[in-house]
């Protein structure tokens, strides 16, 4: 059938050969050196301005950071969060005419052993990382992967976000950290951001792994089945050991450097993944899915030609570590796939990454978060975005089950269609069906009396989390702190089961 | 060593599902098969008993996979539906022949009534004849635009109450897909909905896709095994740039993840706009009375160009001659020529 229903659009824009004009558009009298679109050609000192204003354009215009806040910067060393470190330093340095007014730490996740990589390798890659941030005069924190076996459950239990700050609550915080200011430089003290050098290093090198940790780690990669699977999941652990440091020392604002191509590869990718769900959070500039600590993306209106432009031209330092997937090829994972098809698209079409990033301000989440009061069994184990379980049975989600359980044989041919024995109300199956009368329990598989299974874990994911542990051969593998809180959900969920007659109303499990 | 199915455990698989993996027997795939299409049906509630059912019917796949099923879950299930296959008739040599061919065959092997409309009888144009006018560079504008209104003016004529299409997984996954590359967040957060009203962009008649989980691959594997014969009615005509590469995108994700199909579909369900986001407004056709959000729709202006001899007329964005054209009123020289020089 032809599938030209949808109305066509013009041609596509074909990347031309730009016309070099040799002069600056912005000063009109230095000579060029790089141009960034069609027609924009700029002198070096002209795109260092632009480049360092649309910085703090962004941070002012958002407004989420306080002035005195304490803001962990996660550095990967790869090039666009180099440029993000380079880009605070820049800012707060004295001189500067706009100046920043936060509290700057820096976290490093050494991946080195979910990649391959030997000690050697990941010893190097520390002491340079260590060598670039002793520079900055900021703490530092240097996290091994590893480290997730020593995590305690309350990373993964929700916080309530307090009661949301009106917007007059920043001046506020102006006025207040002007005021400190003042004491301080009467009183001769050192300013905050020395003090702070001395209270840092929580590093952590590499040759202080435990052995069982290590060893954990490699059972647990490679249990995953699926490049796509490992990706996610080391994605994730990420999260949590940024998440920890942060809290454990008192950082409320996470800065990543995600650029807008970045964003535009994870936004295709994750639609790939089934999180669609989240995009908003997943890609947005603000991600308070956390409560307490909220994940900013200051960097996320650069492509990342102009932050390569830029680290050439004013000698910023990035490193090439080797990760997941690094010596594979592009099609190995539903990750690496959509990042080499959104880069080749981009070559032959430039708005391809504008177009796509374009897309994820205009979308929010499908079930947001609750605003206060959020509730544990709400929010995904793993991921701790909401989970909208809608148990509508006229999805996509829903529709996967069935056939899973079709091929299985669970719904059988001679079964009857018998609502009554559909889903007994209470089952944790976050495909439960609850319209009734459809028949989703065809058979004995889905009826009543069914004894719940030990800690499905998969009950207490999303969607897309889902997918992760279903290409998991062992889920004991998991770090402790993920199974004894899906444990505690699980009996938690359980009792209320079973008092579930006498409650006189559905009220919300406090945050505890 | 022989596999046995999963779902049986007594025969002997003979295929291995694209969509779950699992090894299944002829009889456990087919009952898998139609009984995953009755449930798409009945939990969104598709149809009504007693109402006049018009499947869209090319003759490829889809359509006459589609037939086959409803045909068999109408009768299995009492959904008490009067089923009718329509056809369209574009008017393009050599092209139509085999396919329409198929579908007769579908009529008679499935007793189903056949409706057949062409072109020249709802536009006054076979595509032959458009395609003379402006070049095979262009006539895909003319055959989408007017293959959408025409089935549904087919199914005005003949007084039925729905429509439904074959348009399955692989289609809707990449229609996802292809409206987040154009950025095109209107159609995003509309592509995934498996029923539409009527009087929405497609026409008057309620629309249904009851194959919307189905993988194209089962599809191919459900007729080859029950011995279905389609044509295989690939456009003659290129498609769009960005549908050729969402689906070249499409097959490379289930490559690496079989599920990813699905995923993409589940993602596409649980997208929402913001609030303030535009939508474009929807009005009607001044002329015709279809949904447009132009004082014209798109195939009003496009029978306006041929009609007129300036086909270019239709495939730019005019709309500020719209208003000339409802007045029947001249175009000035520089735009007539404007609107006649098309590449061929
Ligand atoms: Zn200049
Ligand atoms: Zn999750
Ligand atoms: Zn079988
Ligand atoms: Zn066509
Ligand atoms: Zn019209």
């Amino acid at each position: 059938m032809c599938q030209v229903e949808e109305e066509y659009s013009g041609p596509l824009e074909k990347t031309s050969l730009p016309t070099v004009s040799k002069k600056c558009m912005k000063c009109k009298e230095s000579t060029a050196v790089l141009i960034i679109r069609v027609g924009d050609a700029f002198c070096r000192d002209c795109f260092r301005e632009y480049f360092v204003h649309k910085f703090r354009a962004m941070l002012g215009k958002n407004r989420v950071i306080f002035p005195g806040e304490k803001v962990l910067l996660a550095v990967s060393g790869g090039p666009a969060s180099s440029s993000m470190l380079t880009q605070v330093q820049e800012g707060l340095s004295r001189d500067a005419p706009k100046k920043l007014r936060f509290a700057p730490g820096i976290i490093y996740i050494d991946e080195g052993g979910a990649c391959d990589q030997n000690a050697e390798e990941r010893e190097k890659t520390l002491s340079q990382m260590e060598a670039i941030f002793r520079k900055t005069g900021f703490p530092y924190h240097i996290v091994s992967l590893e480290q997730v076996f020593s995590l305690p459950n309350s990373v993964l239990e929700p916080v309530s976000c307090g009661p949301e700050r009106p917007g007059s609550s920043y001046k506020a915080a102006v006025d207040q950290y002007l005021q400190q200011k003042e004491v301080n430089q009467r009183q001769g003290q050192l300013a905050t951001e020395e003090a702070q050098d001395a209270v840092a290093h929580l590093s952590v090198q590499a040759s202080q792994v435990s052995p069982e940790h290590k060893q954990a780690l490699e059972k647990l990669f490679s249990s995953l089945k699926t490049l796509t699977a490992r990706q996610d999941m080391l994605q994730t652990l990420r999260q949590h050991l940024i998440l920890h440091t942060a809290r454990l020392n008192g950082y409320s604002k996470v800065m990543m450097g995600d650029s807008c191509t970045r964003l535009a590869i994870r936004l295709l990718s994750n639609i790939s993944l089934g999180r669609g769900a989240s995009l908003a959070v997943d890609t947005g500039f603000s991600d308070p899915r956390y409560g307490d600590v909220v994940i900013v993306r200051p960097m996320r209106d650069y492509s990342s030609k102009e932050i390569a432009f830029y680290n050439r031209l004013f000698g910023v330092r990035s490193l090439f570590i080797s990760g997941l997937g690094t010596k594979t090829s592009d099609k190995a994972s539903i990750q690496q796939l959509t990042e080499s098809f959104v880069i080749k698209l981009q070559a032959d079409f430039p708005s391809t990454v504008s177009t796509i990033y374009r897309t994820s301000e205009k979308l929010h989440t499908a079930c947001p978060p609750q605003t206060s009061g959020a509730v544990a069994a709400d929010k995904c184990l793993l991921c701790l975005c909401a989970v909208c379980n809608k148990a509508d049975a006229a999805s996509a989600s829903h529709a996967s089950l069935i056939s899973e359980r079709l091929s299985r044989g669970e719904l059988g041919m001679e079964a009857k269609i018998d609502p009554a024995s559909c889903c007994p109300s209470g089952t944790l199956d976050p495909f439960s069906c609850q319209r009734e009368g459809q028949g989703c329990g065809e058979g004995g598989s889905c009826t009543a009396g069914r004894a719940p299974a030990p800690a499905d874990l998969k009950s207490l994911l999303c969607y897309s989390c889902r997918l992760t542990v279903k290409d998991m051969a062992a889920e004991d593998t998991l770090p402790p702190y993920i199974t004894s809180e899906a444990e505690k959900r699980w009996n938690r969920a359980q009792l209320k089961e079973e008092v579930r007659e006498f409650l006189l109303e559905d009220e919300d499990e406090e945050v505890g | 060593m022989p596999v046995q199915c999963s779902s049986c455990a007594c025969s002997r698989a003979v295929l291995k599902r694209p969509k779950t993996g699992h090894s299944l027997c002829k009889g456990c795939f087919f009952w898998a098969f139609e009984e995953e299409t009755h449930r798409t049906i009945t939990s969104a509630r598709l149809f009504d008993r007693g109402e006049t059912v018009a499947i869209g019917a090319s003759g490829g796949k889809d359509s006459t996979v589609l037939a086959y099923v409803l045909k068999v879950l109408n009768e299995r299930y009492d959904y008490g539906l009067n089923l009718l296959l329509l056809s369209v008739d574009e008017g393009i040599t050599g092209y139509r022949d085999h396919s329409l061919e198929a579908v007769k065959r579908n009529q008679q092997q499935y007793d189903l009534p056949l409706k057949i409309v062409s072109y020249e009888e709802l536009y006054g144009w076979t595509m032959d004849a458009i395609v003379k006018q402006v070049g095979v560079k262009n006539n895909c504008t003319f055959c989408g635009v007017f293959r959408r209104q025409a089935l549904d003016r087919g199914a005005v004529m003949l007084n039925v109450d729905k429509i439904c299409t074959g348009h399955n997984a692989d289609d809707v996954a990449e229609t996802v897909l292809m409206n987040v590359l154009r950025g095109d967040v209107a159609r995003l957060n509309r592509c995934t909905a498996v029923s539409t009203a009527g009087g929405g962009s497609d026409g008057v008649v309620p629309r249904c896709k009851p194959l919307k989980y189905a993988y194209e691959k089962e599809i191919v594997l459900y007729a080859y095994f029950k011995k279905l014969h389609y044509f295989s009615t690939e456009c003659v005509y290129s498609p769009n740039a960005y549908r050729g590469h969402a689906r070249a995108f499409l097959k490379d994700l289930e490559a690496v993840r079989p599920s990813a199909i699905a995923d993409v579909i589940h993602s596409g369900e649980n997208l929402s706009l913001k609030e303030g986001v535009k939508m474009p407004v929807q009005g009607t056709c001044s002329r015709c009375g279809y949904i447009s959000s132009q004082a014209l729709c798109k195939s009003c202006v496009l029978l306006e160009g041929l009609n007129r001899g300036l086909p270019k007329l239709g495939i730019g964005k005019h709309h500020r001659l719209h208003g000339r054209i409802l007045a029947r009123q001249p175009l000035t020289p520089v735009e007539e020529e404007k609107m006649k020089t098309l590449e061929f």
